[in-house]
């Protein structure tokens, strides 16, 4: 209840300022995706030939068993509340699979939690460890969220760049050189969005020494774990000395093509998961249950198979824009992960907002300019090549016609 | 059959259009390699022909095809080998499987009008000597076919740009 004496104020500051005065400063403060200018000019154009390499989201539909079982359980009536750190036969279904496929072994009723996505896992985990001032690492180009949720949770991000020379891998050079003593967390995303890097365990032994001896937490989003292409995925979890120092985060989006479920789960020190599941009971209460119904299936009865299958075809379609991006004379590093390819285009004297922006209005094809994703992104194109082969062909023919022309 | 040309047929499947280099970067091979395991399994006939899946109903020149259960008496020393050619050299037989069960022959038919598939069923099929009966069955409507899916709504939903 607003008293009397205070009411005249705050019709001053309405008046005043319009609804901005009363907004949070932190949360004023945090700027809008650079995707979304971009987003607008894609939506704006409403051309249907738009062939669009832009959407970070796998093409497959949910597999029907998995879309078959969240129905069936539907009909069943189940649409009540589950546990708060999701359904238990999910949570041990988790940690089996993780156990199985990565070599990590959590404890299904103390180290994990199911989230609203992976997302939820990454701010809960980021809201639970930031004080006020903490600085955040985040090595760039990297996903455009980090940045912002580290704001939002009163840490500041700090990004450390990283370059196509190292195929866009974080060395132990660049993070020695940019911890400070209030670094307090390094968020990894291998594979990488944007990038699709991927490290290996020889590659992650310094960076884990490294966050031991200034003693760090590791946030490791390892949502494309299953698009490795080349190699098994290693989860940095999986090192020596490094399960209690990192929240594992991951989900359903990518592997089982259920972005719109919002799936996810962490995985991390028990006290962690019991601050973290804290700020989950206050704020979703719990995932969705015909999504973790959904999941459930997913990891346990044929999802797996499925998954294999459509992996596979990305892996296919990979090869086949990179070499395309190479033919056409872009400099392009081979990414090992996720569905990205990230080639330069840097020799053809444009920026990459300038050469995203001109490929779509001339080209009709949609991309996602580089700078976007921070540090070192500039002079390169995110292409997301989830998307069947002959739009991907059509693409390829396009951007070279459009290259071409540039000359 | 090794891994490769499993690959390939898979890719094939799913589009007989792809060229022997597209096929070769999506696999990580050479072309060279690729070309000449096509060549090789469509020696073997492996790969017997590149065929286009129609949904006839989505065209004017709409056919009417129907399945036959045909119940026979074997031929001694060839079984039904016989009686399956003489079916199957029919062009509007479209296929023939030797079944278990009920019945021995399933026989797919093709024809212009409803018309002119019961004059075949009636003039050619019941007289072959050995067939014992008949038992027709219109198809109606394809729902789904050696894996395609005729009525699914193909536009992408996504998003046209997304983090």
């Amino acid at each position: 209840m607003i008293k009397d004496e205070q009411k005249p104020q705050i019709q001053d500051r309405a008046r005043s300022g319009g609804m901005n005065e009363y907004l949070a400063s932190h949360a004023r403060a945090i700027q809008p995706s650079g995707i979304r200018r971009f987003f607008d000019l894609v939506s704006a154009s409403k051309d249907k030939d738009i062939i669009t390499l832009g959407v970070g989201e796998p093409d497959f539909v949910t597999p029907w068993r998995i879309r078959d079982a969240a129905v069936y359980s539907l009909e069943k009536g189940k649409t009540q509340y589950t546990s708060n750190a999701g359904m238990p036969e999910l949570r041990e279904a988790i940690g089996q699979y993780l156990d199985n496929q990565f070599h990590v072994s959590y404890d299904p009723a103390k180290e994990i939690i199911v989230t609203v996505g992976g997302s939820e896992g990454i701010d809960l985990a980021l809201r639970a460890l930031i004080e006020p001032g903490d600085e955040i690492l985040v090595p760039e180009p990297s996903y455009i969220s980090y940045s912002p949720i580290t704001a939002l949770s009163g840490g500041v991000a700090v990004g450390i760049e990283t370059f196509a020379k190292d195929q866009f891998k974080l060395t132990a050079e660049s993070l020695k050189a940019a911890i400070t003593p209030k670094s307090k967390i390094l968020i990894l995303c291998y594979p990488s969005n944007p990038t699709g890097a991927v490290m290996t365990y020889d590659e992650m032994l310094p960076i884990a020494k490294l966050v031991e001896e200034n003693d760090l937490i590791v946030i490791s989003d390892e949502i494309y774990a299953e698009l490795s292409f080349n190699a098994k995925h290693v989860s940095f979890a999986s090192l020596p000395g490094m399960k209690d120092r990192t929240i594992l985060v991951s989900g359903f989006s990518k592997a089982f093509a259920m972005t719109g479920w919002r799936m996810g789960y962490a995985c991390g020190h028990p006290d962690l998961i019991s601050v973290m599941l804290k700020i989950h009971q206050y704020t979703v209460m719990c995932a969705p249950i015909m999504g973790q119904v959904a999941a459930l299936e997913a990891l346990t009865k044929g999802g797996l198979e499925e998954k294999d299958r459509m992996v596979e075809s990305y892996n296919q379609r990979r090869r086949l824009v990179v070499q395309g991006f190479r033919d056409m004379g872009l400099e392009c590093h081979e990414p090992q992960g996720a569905f990205y390819a990230f080639p330069s285009v840097q020799s053809t004297g444009l920026t990459s907002e300038q050469f995203a922006e001109r490929l779509l209005l001339e080209a009709k094809v949609a991309a996602v300019p580089g700078h976007v994703f921070g540090k070192g992104g500039e002079g390169f194109l995110r292409c997301c090549y989830a998307t069947s082969v002959t739009q991907l062909t059509e693409a390829m023919e396009r951007i070279n016609l459009f290259i071409r022309k540039l000359e | 059959m090794n891994e490769f040309k499993l690959s390939i047929l898979d890719l094939l499947k799913e589009d007989a259009r792809l060229t022997a280099t597209t096929i070769a970067t999506m696999l990580g091979a050479e072309q060279e390699d690729v070309s000449a395991a096509i060549a090789e399994m469509e020696q073997d006939h492996v790969i017997v022909k590149y065929a286009t899946i129609v949904n006839w109903s989505k065209v004017d020149d709409e056919k009417v095809t129907a399945l036959i259960e045909v119940e026979c008496t074997p031929e001694r020393g060839r079984g039904f080998e016989s009686i399956a050619e003489r079916v199957y050299l029919y062009p509007e037989v479209k296929s023939v499987y030797l079944m278990s069960g009920a019945y021995d022959l399933l026989v797919e038919i093709e024809g212009k009008n409803l018309k002119e598939v019961a004059s075949f069923v009636s003039n050619k099929l019941s007289t072959i000597e050995s067939v014992i009966s008949t038992k027709s069955f219109f198809i109606l409507k394809k729902y789904k076919q050696d894996g395609i899916i005729f009525e699914e709504f193909e536009d992408d939903h996504r998003l046209l740009v997304s983090p």
